[in-house]
């Protein structure tokens, strides 16, 4: 028997802040979850489970967030289950959610994903002092400023490509009315002038720090049937994960990362991805992420990705617009953050963008990673259902 | 064997919580001594107040005073309080629900033994002297002989035995109300880095970096973790790296890390060990700088005491071909 076919007919987050200090941790989750389902002009009844996704627990001290937050999200007598993996997880939770309605378990299923940074402090939970260890000696940045170094000497990248992704993902977050930056007066030049943190990674070209929560109602083809406005349909999806470190590790393109992309090809019949697919929202949170993942999801071949970039194809008025809503570089609530790529690629396919709406964005990607570029989980979602 | 290596290991934190206008309207009216209930539209009343129905999912925001006196539903002694407990000598944990209330309160009940404490006994409010704020302004509960004392309130839904003011809606607003509390959270674990990374911090305190090689793949780990995490396969076969090494990457650090003495900027480098199988972290000095290269050839520098090189420096032997460690970044 195949798979049911699964439809994206509720999309809800929260406007994404540095702190959110006027919630509780339940009512941030309970605002993004009410905003989907009004989108999908829904009620809790008809939700037949939760599935939730959250940061890391020392990141915000939260050990069990199915326990603490199912009253706010409507989850008592019904399936509530959380899915676990670091930065990655808003992705995977939207699959976990997803396989279950494509498996038939359930109709209808809530997901969400969310996270309070202004309540502790990553680098701290990144950072524990284990005792006989060598202490982290470089901060946030200094973990992935090494990879980019040795993507540009790979790939022989112009040192100006960072500042470019980054100076289009501000950009473009004006255009989004949820993004946590809205720097009205950025330029080129500012991004270029910022303090080089991490030295090749510079202050602008880093991600912010939010709190924020991001909600999506899955449903069958029944539940799409009814539902008031375009669904998104999963054309594809899938998870993959390798070690954090080991001998032959990639960080520049890891394999766990091209596997999954073939896998989400595979499924949905995407034989040249540049070509196949209309936008792509992933996961960066420094910019030179872009051409690196460009690569990585075979955008374009190994050392090849920045050209993209640098020649515009990945503007919001490009030929491949990447990260549409602005990106991790404009909001980074990290339990959320995959979840947002995975929204965002379905509000794209469902041509409710608004003024981020690309324009016949008929097949959208929506990645996230995690970990040390451990964990990869991504979706395709198109405006028609799967084998119409 | 030699002893595998423990240390202990606290992690430890103060997370900031924000708690919304039901838990604010709450934690502010015990500063006040007054104890706020929520009620559902069903005519329940939920001490302490929750956000959401937990079975209608509703939003709830109708608060409501219950007296601070109530009936102990159920409990638990507690031969041996632990540090942040409420009391410092034996207690019972106790479930309260206060008069006027349809479910209980979780807190500490101050009696003098096991044999002073029974399900259905009467209980009021023992208020912290200064009162914050906090679930800890309640210092604890006692027992009470006052209104309703010499028989057991029913275990059924709470009488009314609160002053006037009791059952009353409340409009949860107080002057200066809080916004927002700080929850320490605190573990406290006995760490062992095991069998293999025992070896290897041994070897360290003799200046010699000692890794294992998989007996599949053949690539040596440095710190070894006792297990090749390709292959799935234990590794036992130690290996001696180093001393010397290339700079396989890096980034130049220009802020200032918290926790970290190093004076910035200053180079943080992956350096693989000649003969290791994947680099290890460490940072360049002895060069200035800017003139860090992929390829740079160096040594550790060791400080005495320090169980790790405090840095690397150059040493002198002309930069390694790209290909030869392109596969270690």
């Amino acid at each position: 028997m195949s798979k049911e076919p699964v439809a994206v007919v509720g999309i809800g987050q929260t406007k994404h802040v540095a702190a959110r200090r006027d919630v509780s941790i339940a009512g941030l989750v309970r605002e993004a979850a009410a905003r989907a389902l009004a989108d999908a002009e829904l009620t809790w009844a008809d939700i037949d489970a939760v599935v939730i996704g959250k940061a890391p627990d020392f990141f915000e001290g939260v050990m069990m967030p199915e326990l603490y937050l199912a009253d706010a999200l409507g989850a008592v007598g019904k399936p509530m289950l959380r899915v676990h993996t670091a930065g990655s997880v808003g992705g995977s939770t939207a699959l976990v959610a997803a396989n279950l309605v494509a498996a038939r378990v359930h109709g209808t299923v809530l997901t969400l994903a969310f996270e309070k940074q202004s309540e502790s402090n990553a680098m701290w939970g990144l950072s524990l002092p284990i005792p006989f260890q060598q202490p982290l000696l470089a901060g946030a940045g200094g973990f992935f400023a090494p990879h980019v170094r040795a993507y540009m000497r790979r790939s022989g990248a112009p040192d100006t490509v960072g500042s470019l992704v980054a100076y289009k993902d501000r950009r473009n977050a004006l255009k989004n009315p949820y993004a946590h930056l809205h720097e009205h007066d950025i330029t080129l030049e500012k991004v270029q002038a910022s303090p080089m943190l991490w030295d090749p990674i510079r202050y602008s070209e880093t991600c912010p720090s939010s709190d924020g929560a991001c909600a999506m109602v899955l449903t069958d083809r029944a539940g799409a049937a009814r539902a008031p406005r375009r669904p998104a349909w999963m054309l594809g999806g899938a998870m993959r994960s390798e070690p954090t470190l080991f001998a032959g590790k990639d960080f520049v393109s890891p394999q766990a990362g091209k596997d999954c992309a073939a896998d989400v090809y595979r499924q949905a019949g995407i034989a040249d991805p540049r070509r196949d697919i209309d936008a792509v929202e992933m996961y960066v949170p420094f910019s030179w992420y872009e051409p690196m993942w460009l690569e990585n999801l075979g955008f374009a071949e190994e050392g090849e990705g920045w050209k993209l970039t640098e020649s515009g194809v990945t503007e919001l008025d490009g030929d491949l617009p990447v990260n549409m809503s602005g990106g991790v570089l404009s909001t980074n609530p990290i339990g959320a953050s995959g979840m947002i790529r995975f929204a965002e690629a379905a509000l794209q396919a469902r041509g409710l963008a608004g003024e981020h709406q690309v324009e016949r964005a008929r097949k959208v990607l929506g990645h996230a990673y995690g970990g040390g570029s451990q964990f990869f989980s991504m979706w395709l979602v198109g405006a028609t259902p799967p084998d119409s | 064997m030699p002893e595998v290596l423990k240390a202990p290991l606290v992690v430890e934190f103060p997370f900031t919580r924000s708690v919304g206008p039901v838990q604010s309207a709450f934690l502010t009216g015990l500063r006040e001594r007054v104890v706020l209930g929520v009620r559902t539209r069903d005519g329940r009343t939920l001490v302490p107040p929750v956000e959401y129905d937990p079975v209608t999912a509703e939003e709830l925001r109708d608060l409501v005073e219950v007296a601070p006196t109530g009936t102990v539903t159920t409990w638990a002694w507690n031969h041996e309080p632990r540090r942040g407990q409420p009391l410092t000598s034996p207690f019972a944990w106790v479930l309260v629900r206060f008069d006027g209330a349809d479910t209980a309160l979780l807190h500490a009940l101050d009696a003098p033994g096991p044999e002073a404490v029974r399900t259905g006994m009467r209980v009021r409010v023992r208020w912290a002297e200064e009162r914050a704020g906090a679930i800890t302004d309640i210092a604890c509960f006692e027992p009470y002989e006052g209104e309703g004392a010499g028989e057991d309130a029913r275990v059924g839904r709470g009488e009314h035995a609160g002053g006037a003011a009791a059952g009353a809606r409340h409009s949860g607003e107080f002057e200066d109300a809080i916004s927002g509390i700080v929850a320490p959270a605190r573990l406290d674990y006995t760490y062992s880095p095991g069998r293999a990374q025992t070896a290897y911090i041994n070897a360290l305190s003799g200046r010699r970096t000692v890794g294992e090689r998989c007996p599949s793949c053949r690539k040596v780990y440095v710190p070894p973790r006792g297990a090749c995490p390709t292959c799935g396969l234990a590794t036992a076969e130690q290996v001696e790296v180093g001393p010397r090494g290339t700079v396989t990457t890096f980034c130049i650090v220009n802020i200032k890390a918290k926790n970290l003495d190093i004076e910035v900027p200053y180079v943080y480098a992956h350096i693989a060990l000649d003969g290791a199988g994947l680099a290890l972290h460490g940072r360049i000095g002895g060069i200035p700088y800017d003139q860090v290269r992929m390829g740079l050839r160096v040594e550790p520098v060791w400080t005495d005491g320090a169980r790790y090189p405090d840095h690397y420096r150059p040493c002198g032997e002309p930069d390694a071909d790209y290909e030869t460690y392109k596969e270690l970044l």
